[in-house]
């Protein structure tokens, strides 16, 4: 492509964009001319430099918009919405030609009479149903012309019949409507004023630029520079602030040096140096604004309403690549405002409020970061149908919706495959949501939250940084490392200590921090990273601790780390791509002594963080955030071990997924060992013992009981799903509980409790001995399903609890009736008449009065019933707690 | 007759050579920042003029174990690869040494799969054997924490 060609693509970028959003302010303020005349320019100049540069289509185009606009300009045409909507149209065609000029070199095949004839009866005929569209010209090539020449020649009654005058011997074809002949050309040029712009002399420094200015243009002292030799200029500044910090760092050491007052003076320059470099790629955030105008205009007449836009802080400047991060998103948000903010006119007008809505966008800079707000005066956010979507959606459970404050409900409409919008239009609602808009905007480092007040309408904040390259990071330290953590994610520091205010406390392992009547839950960096050779735990047995308080998205968690040191402004290097895939980290800087640290990824520390406490449900939500919550069915991690079939195994019962070194495989008397998190882990495989691997990294499924930890090795770890199981518990092998279909392939259930024993035999033992200063508690199950027999039994007696089974509510009574004592009466919900009834039985029953009921789902998202809250069959930690927890408030009781 | 320029230098007692146009620097890697979570062959980072420079550990790659102790006297041999700059680090660098090319050899079929996968192919010298190393073969360290590590 020449340099002429892509220069003209470049320019004509430019004017479309700025024409787009003049034409939607012109549409609503006709009268203003100085609007139409700028609309006017930028078309003619369009259209000219296509006429130069022998582009036919383009030009046509060009020039048939550009006669409609003329007729607005001389007002022989009403300026009608419908007028308007055509020049847009004509300016979409020109865009499409425009796009193909720049993928292929070329116009495109093919013609554009319909719409240019459309164009030409509009300018004619006057506001028929067509519109006409405005054409680009260079005024580089074509002198300007008197538009009253214009008009005569496009004179609705002579055009059709009169073509004799319009035939131009110079151009070989009838003059188009509007055009005029050389010599009349000639002859304008003589007795008219020569054109009074020269519009497109004017360079700008980038394509996303906007075009100088609202309405007269100005010629602006500016140069293009391609973005590359800006990019290497950053780097070169970063580079030298790395090496001013370098030299402060060694003058600091010393209390007198002749190098003081220079190296003042180089510090001062630096910073001014590094500032003005960052000045050139920021970029007024309007420039990401200017589509706006055009997409609310056609929101509106899709949707039948009234929206105007304001916007305020278009100057507002920022990182250019930041900006381009933030159009889509912010795009996506006025749609939305447009679809679900404001109502249609006449419930606006139901409700006492102007029939016109109102979309304010407001741009500002706060600290270090940039506010948007999109703010609508719609109805806002209708709460209760948002929670019984969430309900549906199986976004949140329908115990946990309903304890969440409006605001809280409000956030989910940021939750993964979250959509209100009943029907699915053109403007949103394509299935991809808010999610999207958040997550993009976590990306870079930015927050967003909402405010909406019903009636009154619903605001967006959302808050990013400036700049991506040079971001404030707090150190900390880790035994002898050291780590930078974003400064945005970090909400507070937080030392504790028994004697201190802030205290960290257990439940079980997991440590959390009473932190201002909230709980926070503690993450050790530690164990993020694996780091073992620090000396001792993070938390002493005092209870002291550098706790670094962080919000990640909706996630607010405490990390726990040896040393905090203080906050830096780094510059952000990329990690190479080998170590990418270490979600932990997002780069990597260099400090004031030459040394390099890593800068975590607050996001990845904080999923790293829930796989370390959580166990492995993060794991799940991430292979399909749809999964986990259909009716029904439950959550099965499929692997292979031994053969190529799969082999299954409820994830529920899996509390992580490793993978070890296989050299770090111990052989000890009683079966292989493995050192794992302080630890020694017995190492069994699913396909018997020669299958361990010897080297590389081995998959492992760790299972966790009470103390005791055990692996189970399998040769590949293939997928979560999420099926209703359906076993058949034909087959016999040992360790197999039968087989299921599950993705359409024969799988079989691996019988965990089998490994388990065959690991450790001692596992449901030592499980008893933690367990054991409370006397054995005996527990009926009632369950009909032999599969969660198979699975829920184990467990209960591994845990420690005596277990007797029946098989369905009436055997059950049997067995009640028959005088056994029961501490705990655990079934199956899912049949809630039978469970209502059995649940009024069993608190009959003498025996039984005082057991601690609880039910259970192969749900995820039972709802309680008469047996109390419902668990998923799946979640064993959940079953385990909730009956140890039974059983303590029963003992109180008693 | 064609001849190849080589660097020198020994991972685990064993002579290694390198085309000398592959390497841009040698260096004694100081304060290499370990990078907890990678694998094993990677032995961290570290700022080489003010740039990030990644340290892979030669030994390791190999399957040699990952060095552990004695981090003092280990010497890096710089290397560029797409963009990006990476240290090997090796026990010893030796010298450069022009070679015939039509003296170096196939590798031996029974070479252990992780070296013939890096090794282009031998020389035979006086006293002892030359592996020539692909470097570009040795910093492809695949599979980078792939799978399921929860």
């Amino acid at each position: 492509m020449d340099d002429l060609l892509s220069e003209f693509l470049t320019e004509t970028a430019e004017s479309l964009e700025v024409i787009d959003t003049e034409l939607v302010k012109f549409e609503s303020q006709p009268n203003d001319e100085a609007t139409l005349n700028n609309i006017f320019r930028l078309v003619h100049t369009i259209k000219g430099t296509c006429g130069f540069l022998g582009l036919p289509r383009l030009e046509a185009v060009a020039h048939a918009g550009e006669t409609l606009l003329g007729k607005f300009r001389d007002g022989a045409l009403e300026v009608t919405p419908d007028a308007v909507t055509l020049v847009l149209e004509s300016l979409d065609q020109i865009k499409e030609l425009v796009g193909h000029l720049e993928s292929t070199g070329a116009e495109p095949d093919g013609d554009d009479a319909e719409l240019i004839a459309r164009l030409e009866d509009m300018s004619i005929n006057g506001p028929a149903p067509s519109t006409p569209k405005p054409a680009p010209a260079a005024a580089v090539v074509e002198p300007e012309v008197d538009l009253a020449h214009d008009s005569d020649l496009a004179d609705a009654d002579d055009e059709p019949i009169d073509r004799g005058p319009n035939w131009d011997e110079a151009l070989g074809r009838e003059l188009r409507p509007g055009e005029v002949s050389l010599a009349d050309l000639e002859a304008a040029f003589n007795s008219v004023d020569g054109p009074a712009d020269i519009e497109n002399a004017k360079p700008a420094e980038d394509p996303d630029k906007p075009a100088g200015g609202d309405n007269v243009p100005v010629v602006n002292q500016t140069i293009r520079v391609n973005v590359d030799v800006l990019e290497d200029l950053m780097t070169m500044v970063s580079e030298l602030v790395l090496t001013r910090n370098q030299l402060l760092q060694m003058v600091r050491n010393t209390d007198e040096s002749e190098f003081k007052t220079p190296l003042q003076r180089l510090s001062n320059i630096t910073a001014e140096l590094q500032e003005g470099v960052m000045k050139t790629r920021m970029q007024p955030i309007g420039s990401a604004w200017k589509k706006l105008p055009r997409i609310v205009r056609d929101a509106s007449n899709d949707l039948g309403k009234k929206i105007n836009l304001m916007m305020d802080g278009e100057n507002t400047e920022l990182d250019r690549q930041v900006l381009d991060l933030i159009k889509d998103p912010l795009t996506h948000m006025i749609r939305n405002s447009c679809d679900h903010g404001v109502e249609t006119p006449d419930e606006r007008k139901a409700s006492g409020k102007p029939d016109a809505g109102t979309i304010n966008l407001r741009a500002y800079h706060e600290g270090g970061h940039i506010i948007i707000e999109v703010s609508d005066d719609g109805a806002g956010l209708k709460t209760e149908r948002i929670r019984q979507k969430a309900i549906e959606k199986g976004v949140v459970d329908a115990a946990e919706a309903l304890s969440m404050s409006d605001r809280e409900v409000h956030r989910l409409i940021f939750a993964p495959g979250f959509s209100t919008a009943a029907k699915v239009t053109n403007i949103s609602g394509r299935g991809v949501g808010m999610d999207v808009v958040k997550t993009n905007i976590e990306l870079i480092g930015g927050a967003i939250d909402l405010r909406a007040i019903q009636g009154e309408g619903t605001t967006f904040i959302i808050k990013i940084p400036l700049t991506l390259a040079i971001i404030s990071a707090l150190i900390v330290g880790i035994g002898e490392d050291r780590f930078a953590l974003p400064q945005l994610s970090v909400v507070e520091l937080v030392r504790t200590g028994d004697e201190r205010e802030h205290k960290v406390e257990k439940i079980n392992d997991t440590q959390v921090l009473r932190l201002r009547d909230r709980l926070l839950p503690l993450v050790a960096l530690s164990d993020v990273l694996n780091i073992t050779d620090g000396e001792g735990p993070a938390v002493d047995e005092n209870g002291n601790a550098f706790v670094v308080v962080m919000q990640v998205g909706d996630n607010r968690f405490g990390l726990v780390v040896d040393e905090v040191f203080d906050t830096e402004e780094i510059v952000v290097k990329p990690l190479t791509k080998m170590l990418q895939g270490v979600r932990e980290y997002s780069g990597a800087t260099i400090l004031g002594d030459g040394s390099v640290i890593l800068i975590l990824d607050p996001n990845g520390v904080s999923k790293a963080g829930a796989s370390v406490e959580g166990g492995v449900q993060s794991v799940a939500q991430e292979g399909d955030a749809q999964m986990t919550y259909q009716d029904d069915k439950t959550s099965l991690l499929l692997f292979r071990a031994g053969g190529m079939e799969p082999r299954a195994c409820p994830l529920g019962l899996v509390t992580r997924l490793e993978e070890l070194d296989a050299e770090s495989f111990e052989v000890s008397q009683t079966g292989t060992v493995v050192q794992y998190r302080g630890k020694l882990m017995p190492l069994v495989h699913a396909a018997g013992p020669h299958a361990l691997k010897t080297e590389g990294r081995q998959p492992i499924l760790v299972f966790n009981q009470g103390e005791s930890v055990i692996g189970v090795a399998v040769d590949e770890i293939l997928d979560i799903v999420n099926e209703r199981m359906n076993v058949e518990l034909a087959d016999a092998s040992p360790g197999v509980l039968g087989t299921a279909v599950l993705k359409g392939k024969a799988t079989q259930v691996i019988d965990v409790a089998y490994y388990l024993n065959q690991g450790d035999p001692d596992w449901a033992d030592a499980a008893n001995k933690v367990e054991g200063e409370i006397d054995t508690r005996s527990v009926l199950l009632v369950e009909t399903h032999p599969f969660f027999q198979n699975m829920l039994s184990p467990l209960l007696s591994a845990a420690g609890y005596n277990v007797s089974i029946a098989e369905d509510e009436r055997a059950a009574l049997r067995m009640i009736e028959s005088g056994a004592r029961f501490d705990a009466v655990i079934a199956d919900v899912d049949q809630s008449v039978t469970a209502a009834r059995f649940a009024e039985a069993v608190e009959r029953s003498e025996s039984t009065a005082n057991a601690a009921r609880i039910g259970v789902s192969s749900r995820q998202d039972a709802e309680p019933t008469a047996l109390g809250q419902s668990i998923p069959k799946s979640d064993r930690h959940a079953l385990l707690s909730a009956l140890d927890y039974a059983l303590k408030m029963r003992g109180h009781a008693a | 007759m064609s001849s190849t320029e080589y660097v020198t230098f020994t991972i685990g007692g064993q002579l290694f050579g390198a085309e000398v146009s592959n390497v841009h620097d040698v260096f004694a890697p100081s304060s290499i920042t370990p990078v907890p979570m990678a694998r094993p062959e990677i032995a961290g980072v570290l700022n080489l003029r003010g740039r990030i420079v990644t340290a892979i550990d030669a030994r390791a790659r190999l399957g040699l174990g990952r060095r552990d102790e004695d981090q003092s006297n280990v010497m890096a041999i710089g290397v560029e690869q797409d963009g990006e700059s990476f240290g090997l680090i090796i026990d010893q660098i030796g010298e450069v040494m022009r070679l015939e090319n039509d003296t170096l050899e196939a590798n031996p079929v029974n070479l252990d799969p992780i070296w013939a996968s890096v090794a282009k192919g031998v020389h035979r010298l006086n006293d002892k054997l030359l592996v020539v190393m692909d470097i570009g073969r040795m910093l492809a360290v695949e599979g980078l924490e792939d799978g399921l590590a929860a």
